[in-house]
């Protein structure tokens, strides 16, 4: 039962960070401007370091108008308030989940996952024979078929990008069955893998790879149809050989899209490699969770969707840095 | 020497959901070596079309674009283009932006400290060795325009082809990127097809200004020679009177006898 829900949450999830654009028709869909993501967090931090400034240019003022104890209570750091409007959100989170346990004594409560965790986390890298190992090595198997995964498809995709959103008529070709194949439930080509590959560790990565190819070939080929016209009237005018413009003009300006994709990707396969590996067994996550279900060790669950939301988690803030740094200061 | 760029009944037309759309109507206009010559009128006369004819940007309908005697086809370097939002390629520097100019002219024949002295040279030309290193959204607007025209003259171009270089500055900036441009044009003894919509620019800068009617189908209205001496001081020709002249026989041209449609 879980298993068969598991990967309709996985595409679910692969859409819904996207905001459809209006440009390219079907291929399109899923693409998420380079603005989108580096920019909200940018400038709020810019918007922060102003309030901050403001308030220490005039900090009487704001007390007299308010009046009083409100003002005064208020943190002169923004990031301060930040900071414990974070740390306010885990307790009520942590305490509505310790509500729900004690309504539900099935469900682990915090305590007792915490409990179970610093167990888990005291021996990360035993190994009790193959279906039986530490945390770190389910998390490092996950990573390691993720890695093959979305590399293999980041090798095939970004190339493929670049040459559909340079050619229109190779993007008239393929846009039917780009717009096909990309809906498809991930795991309804884990039989395709298996019957092709006949082992359970191969297949799982040739679904990471082919759910995770798609957001790199459409974010691609669309930053490189939006590379501005100014640009591409450079590379006319200086009449650049179709190496330069590919290296000079192509590459960093879809760059911040295909990064995009990236990241799209990575949060495509890491959700779509648990629900892999529930079917495929083995090491990884997603088997542990499954396993750890057919012993009911219900803790080690929700352990595992702490650390696989960690550990999605640190990929997006990586790839984000990433992108912050190649946007030569154009959306700044 | 003269007839150096040679525009020859030239008409462009695109096609439009309605039919095809006249941009420029038969325009012939032949420019000498080392002439200053500006393309004035009001927006969407089909100014900037003529250029990027020159440019190769655009293909004509009909007619011809003659450049030192060659037809002009596809765009090529001889040609420098400078546009009016810059245009620089912002993840590479101010030196790197210049340079790729370079590099595809002299690429073949010369050595990369020889192509990175020129980059130098062009941009010591509009004063920007300083700010070479920068990247473009490092440096000022005006900064910017003065890349890329040292990127289009460091390729040593047989025409300098503006494109309302400074339509996008304040004032200030552009009086004085005007007087900068007199300077190096001066220097270079450059050949240059500007398309501007202020009649100072066009009666400060050029040897003739050219003013186009109203679109569509835009044709070459008047060319009015200006016979002002060279070096030329904006602020002595303030109250000189042939400068006076032009420059209302101009504001006549654009403002009395065409007078833009939706005004």
């Amino acid at each position: 039962m879980n298993a068969a829900t598991l990967p309709k949450r996985g595409t679910d999830a692969s859409v819904t960070p996207a905001s459809p654009s209006e440009r390219g028709g079907a291929v399109s869909l899923s693409v998420v401007t380079p603005q989108g993501a580096p920019h909200p967090s940018a400038r709020s931090l810019r918007e922060l370091q102003q309030n901050k400034q403001q308030r220490g240019e005039q900090p009487k003022l704001g007390i007299e108008a308010t009046g009083g104890s409100v003002a005064r209570r208020a943190p002169a750091d923004p990031r301060v308030a930040q900071g414990i409007a974070w740390l306010l959100g885990i307790v009520v989170f942590v305490a509505m989940w310790a509500a729900v346990a004690t309504l539900r004594p099935d469900l682990p409560g915090p305590a007792k996952t915490w409990l179970a965790a610093m167990k888990v986390f005291a021996e990360p890298f035993y190994v009790n024979g193959p279906n039986d190992q530490g945390i770190g090595w389910n998390i490092l198997s996950s990573l390691q078929r993720v890695g093959i995964g979305f590399g293999l498809a980041a090798l095939v995709g970004i190339p493929i990008g670049f040459i559909i959103g340079r050619f229109a008529f190779l993007s008239h070709m393929t846009a039917p069955i780009i717009g096909l194949l990309r809906p498809v439930s991930p795991l309804a080509w884990l039989p395709i893998g298996l019957l092709v590959f006949k082992a359970a560790n191969p297949a799982a990565i040739y679904v990471i790879f082919i759910s995770s190819i798609w957001p790199m070939i459409i974010n691609t080929a669309v930053g490189v149809r939006q590379v501005p016209q100014d640009y591409l009237n450079v590379a006319r005018v200086l009449n650049l050989s179709e190496w330069k413009v590919l290296t000079r003009i192509l590459f960093p300006a879809a760059l911040p899209y295909v990064l995009t994709g990236v990241r799209l990707s990575i949060g495509v396969a890491w959700l779509v490699i648990v629900a892999a590996e529930m079917l495929t067994g083995g090491v990884g996550l997603g088997f542990w969770v499954w396993d750890e279900w057919n012993n009911l060790k219900v803790e080690h669950i929700i352990i595992a969707i702490f650390v696989v939301g960690i550990v999605g988690l640190a990929l997006e803030q990586a790839l984000l840095l990433l992108a912050r740094r190649f946007s030569y200061g154009v959306n700044v | 020497m003269d007839r150096y760029l040679q525009i020859d009944s030239v008409s462009v037309a695109f096609p439009t959901k309605s039919g095809s759309f006249t941009a420029l109507d038969n325009v012939s206009l032949d420019i000498d070596q080392g002439e200053f010559v500006a393309l004035i009128g009001h927006s969407g006369c089909g100014k900037s079309t003529l250029l990027n004819c020159v440019a190769g940007l655009v293909r004509p309908t009909r007619g011809y674009v003659f450049l030192a005697n060659r037809e002009v086809g596809r765009p090529g370097p001889d040609r420098g283009v400078v546009f009016q939002n810059h245009s620089l390629l912002p993840w590479l520097s101010c030196t790197q932006n210049v340079y790729l100019a370079v590099e595809r002219v002299f690429g073949t024949t010369e050595s990369r400290k020889q192509m990175m002295e020129r980059t130098a040279r062009a941009l010591a030309l509009v004063k920007l060795a300083e700010s070479a290193h920068k990247l473009p959204h490092e440096i000022s607007g005006g900064m910017k325009q003065r890349v890329g025209i040292a990127r289009a003259l460091a390729m040593e171009p047989k025409v300098l082809l503006l494109d309302e270089p400074f339509g996008a500055l304040d004032a200030l900036t552009r009086a004085h990127l005007q007087d900068e441009l007199i300077k190096i044009v001066a220097q270079t003894r450059s050949t240059v097809l500007m398309v501007t919509h202020d009649v100072d620019e066009a009666v400060l800068l050029s040897d003739r200004v050219v003013m186009m009617t109203n679109g569509p189908a835009a044709r070459i209205g008047e060319v009015l020679a200006i016979d002002l001496p060279r070096p030329r001081d904006r602020l002595k020709l303030a109250g000189h009177a042939r400068y006076i002249q032009y420059r209302s026989a101009v504001l006549e041209f654009l403002y009395r006898n065409h007078e833009p449609a939706a005004a």
